[in-house]
């Protein structure tokens, strides 16, 4: 006998202009189960569900649920479907009372009185059979973020979903509230719910799904039953390594030591440590890549090393202590010793998007005396400068008055890179250098990426593509949890152990 | 590629909201059965047709430019300052300790100063407001408007308690000084040989105004600060990454945009009143938000947009004043045009940028 799944999705395609979303995807989901949907930022798992839920109208594909074809034009028709979401952040009304937020937009009528006396009926029954435990006339704001989960859990229930959609739920959880929701889970699936578990965080899917789905870069690359694969696997398919880029480099001639890092710790604003002692160091003319599965400290490094946020622990370049939290803590003094830093997010740091070209060539180099004329800005000087670095790094189009947000991705990046690398600075950080990049331009970066440490500059590379690691990398360290699991020389690893290491595990080492 | 052409983006796009707003106003004056056509010919009769409705006209515009100055450069840093109306008050505080209490042997001298002075006392009053902002998250809405209350009410202790003349019943200081006293368009313009009327308030303040117009241009536009609080006013994230200190931008252009905004008591208090008095403002703190939007806080946006509601200022206290239409009628008028060029833009701006795009694909 063959029961119907209760989500199937065939051939799901989704653009925003150029950028392709979600590549032809299908999956199916079989009631009773939880499915995890694993994959990088910005991989498509989002919109892949917002397509389920009817915020995004996809541009082809079927959704069949229950085994029938069916049309989510909104919301609205997604609960009908019996589909709940849980997003990652609330959407609860924070001064209304538990049962206030239960019946919001599920009332009965204009009259409150009896929706709210038929609420709180089967949020009993739902805390009975589900181990849900809520205080029902308990005001949001006071509960805890684990109880605020709960709740919205219980809105999808009470709209009698059965099929519930949980995105990065445990982003927010403290580990004991993360595993209080997993065993929820596991209860709403013996139940015979239907569930579908969104993050980024393998040892989630290894712990409590059946089967998982890998995303990459908009398509589905894998879907496995969660026995059958290992944290390893699943962080090869996350990262892929079908693509195997070529760079052109001679072996590394490491010279004297340009940045030290002993046990750099970071708190961020929520009190969480995300980096736990980072201790490192980078040559002059070597390329350190750091690889990892996003989220486990790497941006963090870079922001601390690249002074936008502070820290404690010592950070060394040429040998000198760079000030982690004082006045000269500001990438303004950081650019001042030499440290020139792609961030990761071009648009949200590297790039003013709404400035033009030559503006964005001075940015955080405004202050160079040989951009000013007196009190004013040398303008003409500035333009002059990117119409140069322009050419040099094969800005298409070499206009330096068009807007940033008007160039394509890779001629985005190489703005940046060419402000930064023409600095000659001592240290370069980067971060992601080819994400959203065309081909063409991803070999153009990995080339002046090369050339600078050709010229016995030091280079730390974060990155989230293993292929890039490994083509550009003169040793590789792994991050994971804030911690760096260790460091390997390229020619002598392989993805597999790197795998491992990026989900945690160090095998015994003989090297 | 941008959506459409910068001229239509800066010209085509605030004249229609105002063509729209003018036939919107021309239908409610049929509504309450005058003629609008009339209307128009007394508005522009009376604030353009003579040089008493000139001088009445740029005297308002005078206070408008300081105002939209003072929020456009906050909008630059992403930061509504609804606090125009509080500072400039302060600022008249600023005028009137300068004139008051310091004998002065020259107006020139005693405008430099009372300039100064009420630059400073109007940044004063943006301080604390911008460092709450800063440092505490408090949005500078919420405070701006709080403080004008608070500069309300400080003022109007004032001028009962402290600076009131000694047997006057009226809550005001005293007359400044003939010496502080500046020169009106008529006393410039005379040894030109142009005649203007001596009645009309509008005074060397507006030459301040237009320099002042002139030096946001190129702080905006030209200098390092000027750069850094765009930077900051289009995204934080990226400020942080290139050095820029978001408490440092958020305080600073705050203290500019309240000095301007105080510079306007030149003008009103100085210029026209030549003594301190209660609400001398009459609102142009608020204009200044229109003004600003009007004029896409862009300088000589502003200038123009500051002439524009300087025009509808004169224009509709000249309606008052010879028809039956009511003065509450201006101010709908008044704030017609605000909504269609300020909170309705995007109403104006959508249609016309598609279009361009229509046009722009018959090209190709």
């Amino acid at each position: 006998m063959t029961v119907a799944p209760a989500i199937e999705l065939k051939g799901i395609s989704k653009a925003f202009g150029p950028v392709q979303a979600n590549k032809d995807i299908s999956i199916r989901v079989m009631p009773g189960t939880i499915h995890g949907i694993i994959g990088e930022n910005g991989a498509g798992k989002s919109t892949l569900m917002s397509i389920l839920y009817g915020f995004y109208k996809a541009d082809k594909g079927q959704i069949f649920i229950g085994g029938m074809k069916t049309s989510i034009p909104d919301s609205q028709a997604a609960i009908a479907a019996g589909i709940g979401m849980v997003f990652q952040h609330f959407k609860l009304v924070e001064n209304f009372t538990v049962l206030e937020n239960i019946i919001l937009g599920a009332e009965d009528g204009a009259m409150l009185r009896p929706s709210l006396a038929k609420a709180r009926q089967s949020l009993t029954d739902l805390a009975k059979e589900y181990g849900l435990d809520v205080d029902p006339d308990a005001i949001v704001e006071n509960l805890s973020v684990g109880h605020q989960q709960r709740v919205e859990i219980l809105k999808a229930l009470y709209r009698q979903a059965d099929i519930l959609i949980l995105d990065e739920p445990t982003g927010v959880l403290t580990p004991a509230e993360a595993d209080q929701l997993f065993r929820i889970l596991n209860r709403l699936r013996e139940e015979g719910k239907t569930i579908i578990l969104i993050t980024h965080k393998l040892r989630e899917i290894m712990d409590t799904t059946d089967t998982v789905s890998v995303m990459r870069r908009g398509e589905m690359t894998a879907t496995v039953k969660t026995s059958d694969t290992s944290p390893a696997g699943l962080a090869e398919l996350m990262v892929g390594r079908k693509v195997l880029l070529q760079v052109d480099k001679v072996p590394a001639t490491p010279k004297e030591t340009v940045l030290e890092v002993e046990n750099l710790r970071v708190v961020d604003e929520k009190g969480v440590e995300r980096l736990k002692g980072i201790s490192l160091d980078v040559k002059a003319g070597e390329i350190l890549g750091i690889a990892g599965v996003a989220g486990n400290g790497q941006s963090e490094l870079l922001a601390v090393l690249g002074g936008i946020t502070s820290g404690t622990g010592v950070i060394r370049v040429n040998g000198q202590d760079i000030d982690l939290t004082g006045k000269f803590s500001d990438g303004q003094s950081r650019r001042a010793r030499g440290i020139a830093h792609v961030p990761e997010d071009r648009q949200r740091e590297g790039l003013i998007m709404d400035y033009m070209a030559w503006e964005n060539t001075a940015f955080g180099y405004h202050r160079d005396p040989a951009y000013q004329s007196g009190i004013l800005m040398n303008n003409a000087a500035i333009r002059a400068d990117t119409e140069e670095k322009m050419e040099r790094f094969d800005v298409r189009p070499p206009n330096p008055r068009l807007t940033a947000k008007n160039f394509s991705g890779g001629n985005q990046q190489k703005i940046v890179l060419a402000r930064e690398i023409e600095r000659n600075p001592d240290l370069l950080l980067v971060g992601q250098p080819t994400r959203g990049v065309d081909i063409g331009a991803i070999e153009f970066i990995h080339q002046q990426i090369v050339a600078l440490r050709d010229q016995g500059k030091a280079i730390l590379l974060v990155s989230v593509e293993l292929d890039e690691i490994f083509a550009l990398s003169d040793r590789i360290a792994v991050m994971f949890d804030g911690q760096l699991m260790g460091f390997r020389d390229p020619a002598k690893t392989d993805e597999k152990e790197l795998g491992l290491m990026m989900a945690g595990v160090v095998e015994e080492e003989a090297a | 590629m941008e959506k459409m052409p910068a001229w239509a983006d800066a010209v085509l796009v605030p004249l229609i909201s105002l063509l729209l707003a003018a036939i919107l106003s021309a239908l409610v004056i049929i509504g309450i059965g005058e003629d609008p056509v009339a209307a128009v010919k007394l508005m522009v009769q009376g604030s353009l047709g003579s040089t008493y409705g000139w001088g009445y006209t740029l005297y308002y515009a005078t206070n408008f430019m300081f105002t939209g100055l003072a929020v456009a450069v906050a909008f630059h840093a992403r930061m509504f300052n609804i606090g125009g109306e509080g500072q400039a008050m302060l600022g008249g505080l600023g005028v009137a300790v300068v004139c008051l209490y310091m004998p002065w042997p020259h107006w020139s001298l005693a405008l430099i100063f009372a300039t100064l002075s009420s630059a400073v006392f109007g940044a004063a009053w943006a301080f604390l407001p911008a460092y709450l902002q800063a440092k505490r998250g408090s949005h500078i809405v919420i405070t701006t408007i709080m403080f004008n209350f608070i500069a309300a009410a400080l003022l109007n202790y004032l001028l009962v308690n402290v600076m009131r003349p000694k047997g006057s019943m009226d809550p005001a200081t005293a007359k400044f000084p003939e010496t502080t006293h500046l020169p009106t368009l008529h006393d410039i313009l005379e040894p030109f040989g142009i005649a203007f009327s001596k009645a009309a308030p509008a005074n060397v303040s507006l030459i301040v105004a237009i320099i002042a117009c002139v030096a946001v241009y190129f702080l905006i536009w030209r200098t390092r600060l000027g750069y850094e609080i765009r930077a900051f006013g289009h995204s934080e994230s990226g400020a942080k990454y290139a050095g820029i200190s978001p408490v440092k931008i958020t305080v600073v252009a705050m203290l500019i945009s309240g000095g301007l905004a105080g510079m306007m008591a030149i003008n009103n208090v100085m210029g026209e009143g030549e003594r301190l008095i209660m609400n001398s403002t009459e609102g142009a703190g608020f204009i200044g938000i229109a003004v600003a939007l009007m004029g896409r806080s862009h300088p000589f946006g502003v200038f123009l947009a500051a002439i524009l509601f300087g025009f509808l200022y004169q224009g509709g206290a000249e309606l008052a004043l010879w028809t039956t239409i009511p003065r509450e009628l201006i101010v709908v008028i008044q704030a017609l045009v605000i909504l269609f060029t300020g909170a309705l833009d995007n109403m104006v701006r959508m249609p016309l940028e598609k279009l361009f795009l229509i046009f722009r694909k018959g090209d190709a």
